[in-house]
């Protein structure tokens, strides 16, 4: 623990001609799980394929346990995948399958028997060798799949969206079922995924991507609740963004409106993009609020309600809660002063981009 | 109801011009002139003659499948690691020869093969012996091998095409190098193109009768041969329909063996 084992240096990537990686650094430490989230384009994928070794690096260096394997063709990596898709051996069986890694490197009869064994309960697919692929549902596959790979008793396991193909029950369940087996293992799991829920759900640590860019790094609560970009709160979870003026250490002004809040150093009269989550809105009698609206639209939405409220000047603030207010009825704003995350307003598009990774 | 309406075109077309030719091929085989019925028509392949053409034309024609898999295979799985628009235009030129009349491109190999022909006029330029290409087993082969190695490509191609990358990212992933990953992957994932390949092959290289007619000149007699001039010059229909039962007893055979190593049934006839 606490050492690094996978350390991606100043890493690029281009495909004719169009950028897709930009001098991405990344390090993951021994026995975490690692989400690396973005939107589709956003490079998460390719940064995964560098570290299987299915592509190389237009430039930087991939280090693994101190040792430089830029270079280094998939098949002699200490690490294994799972792919999008499964990807089985179709003309095997499901122990020929688990087994082709073992019978590559020469393991004897019985040693491979039992790994067959033990990774089949291990992925609770008892009893299933002599099954075919073809006869199995796509969650057996996708377990099989891990099966297949961890049998090698890999340092890391990378994953690639490998519950997208899963419907949602399914992936739920696992869901669970990955964070027990990585407990069980204790190996480094690196996984990709677009979907925020599963990444909040599974990972120690989860890196927001967007553009060729890593946008934030952190624990799931981290990232939820303090987005250090107006992208990472627009894509973790919903959110209200809004423009803010900061007038001093621990005070925002929203559409006129004055809120504590608890951030400094943002010096003073200072422009801000400010977050609030639907959740942390409370809608309280108009004299009471910060801000005063009317409620626009209401849905029941089983946990909650879902309103939106519109400001005087014009905006629809998200809110979630568990009290019902109708619509056209006046109400007051408030929002807990830790309830408010304020970020730098980005001076560009370019700068938005390229995020904390300047 | 509708449905039996619809298929009706297609019935009277394998009754009127497969089953009712089949039959009469039997009718003919199986009697002689006169229409009584005998196994002489069949039972005289064991005759030299015969037997010397079936023998040749079941070499000739593995052979000719055999270096057709060969060329083909690698053709194949280099069209596979090309991107889409460079295979594709791989594949058109190896289709593009197929656009010209069968009859012409094997005449063509013939002036080329010639004792006066373009390769022995070359020879001689260069001050070498000539060869005698033309009227050889060689230049059947040749033949065979040209006309029909696109029958073994475009099979091979197809399955190639359809295996998903990352089930070979998958096995290189798990420690499989490149020749693993052929032999263990790519080989039998493939086999149902390679069969219906070996099919499309051997099956016209063992009944042709031009190829052999044009390139191997009257020396050469191939059991196509022979049963082409039963038909025509000796106008011995029975013996002709007799060989070809049993011709068609070794496709059957040689289709039947084939037929065990692809457990997918994709691409034959059984």
């Amino acid at each position: 623990m606490g050492q690094s084992l996978i350390d991606l240096r100043n890493i690029s990537k281009s495909f004719d001609g169009t950028m897709v990686l930009d001098d991405l650094n990344l390090s993951v430490k021994e026995n975490t799980f690692v989400t690396l989230l973005g939107p589709s384009g956003c490079g998460k994928t390719t940064t995964l394929r560098i570290i299987g070794g299915f592509e190389s690096p237009s430039k930087g260096e991939v280090i693994f346990d101190g040792q430089n394997i830029t270079n280094l063709p998939p098949n002699k990596r200490q690490l294994n995948t799972v792919f999008q898709k499964y990807a089985l051996f179709t003309h095997m069986s499901i122990a020929e399958n688990i087994a082709f890694g073992l019978k590559i490197k020469n393991k004897s009869k019985s040693y491979i028997q039992d790994k067959i064994k033990y990774a089949l309960k291990l992925v609770n697919l008892d009893g299933f060798e002599n099954r075919s692929v073809s006869s199995l549902s796509g969650g057996q596959q996708q377990r099989i799949a891990i099966a297949r790979a961890i049998v090698n008793e890999p340092r890391v396991l990378l994953l690639d969206e490998p519950l997208g193909a899963l419907d949602l029950k399914l992936r739920q369940d696992m869901q669970y079922e990955l964070i027990r087996l990585k407990n069980e293992l204790g190996i480094t799991f690196i996984y990709v995924t677009h979907d925020q829920e599963e990444a909040l759900t599974m990972s120690d640590t989860i890196v927001v991507m967007n553009q060729g860019y890593i946008q934030q790094m952190g624990s799931p609560e981290n990232i939820y609740n303090e987005p250090e970009n107006a992208f990472v709160a627009d894509f973790i979870g919903e959110s209200n963004i809004v423009p803010g003026i900061m007038l001093r250490d621990e005070l925002v002004e929203i559409f006129g409106a004055k809120f504590a809040c608890v951030d400094k150093g943002f010096g003073s009269n200072a422009p801000v993009d400010v977050v609030i989550r639907p959740e942390d809105i409370d809608l309280v009698a108009p004299e009471n609020g910060s801000l005063e609206g009317v409620v626009t639209h209401l849905i029941f939405k089983g946990v909650h309600y879902e309103m939106e409220v519109t400001s005087p000047d014009g905006f629809e603030w998200l809110v979630h809660s568990t009290d019902l207010f109708p619509v056209g009825q006046k109400v007051g704003i408030h929002v807990d002063p830790f309830d408010i995350q304020i970020m730098n307003k980005p001076a560009s598009e370019d700068e938005e981009a390229v995020g904390v990774n300047e | 109801m509708n449905k039996k309406l619809l298929s009706g075109p297609y019935l009277m077309w394998m009754i009127g011009f497969i089953l009712i030719p089949l039959a009469l091929i039997v009718f003919y085989g199986l009697t002689d002139k006169s229409g009584a019925f005998t196994l002489s028509n069949v039972l005289s392949i064991s005759t030299e003659e015969h037997a010397k053409a079936l023998w040749l034309s079941l070499g000739l024609s593995l052979l000719s499948t055999v270096l057709c898999l060969v060329l083909a295979y690698p053709l194949a799985m280099i069209l596979r690691t090309r991107g889409m628009g460079q295979g594709s235009f791989i594949v058109f030129i190896f289709i593009l020869p197929m656009w010209m009349n069968f009859l012409l491109r094997t005449l063509a190999w013939q002036t080329l093969l010639e004792k006066n022909g373009v390769i022995n006029g070359i020879l001689s330029a260069l001050h070498l012996p000539n060869q005698g290409l033309i009227n050889t087993p060689g230049a059947i082969i040749l033949g065979m091998v040209y006309n029909f190695l696109p029958f073994m490509v475009l099979p091979i191609y197809n399955v190639l095409m359809k295996i998903d990358d990352n089930v070979v990212n998958a096995a290189r992933d798990l420690g499989a190098n490149s020749l693993q990953v052929l032999i263990r992957i790519l080989l039998p994932l493939s086999i149902p193109g390679i069969v219906s390949g070996i099919t499309m092959v051997f099956v016209p290289a063992l009944t042709t009768f031009v190829i052999s007619n044009i390139l191997g000149g009257s020396k050469i007699l191939l059991i196509g041969n022979v049963i082409e001039q039963e038909f025509t010059k000796g106008s011995n229909w029975n013996l002709g329909s007799g060989l070809s039962l049993v011709l068609m007893i070794f496709i059957l055979i040689s289709m039947a063996l084939i037929a065990k190593y692809d457990k997918n049934g994709e691409g034959t006839v059984l």
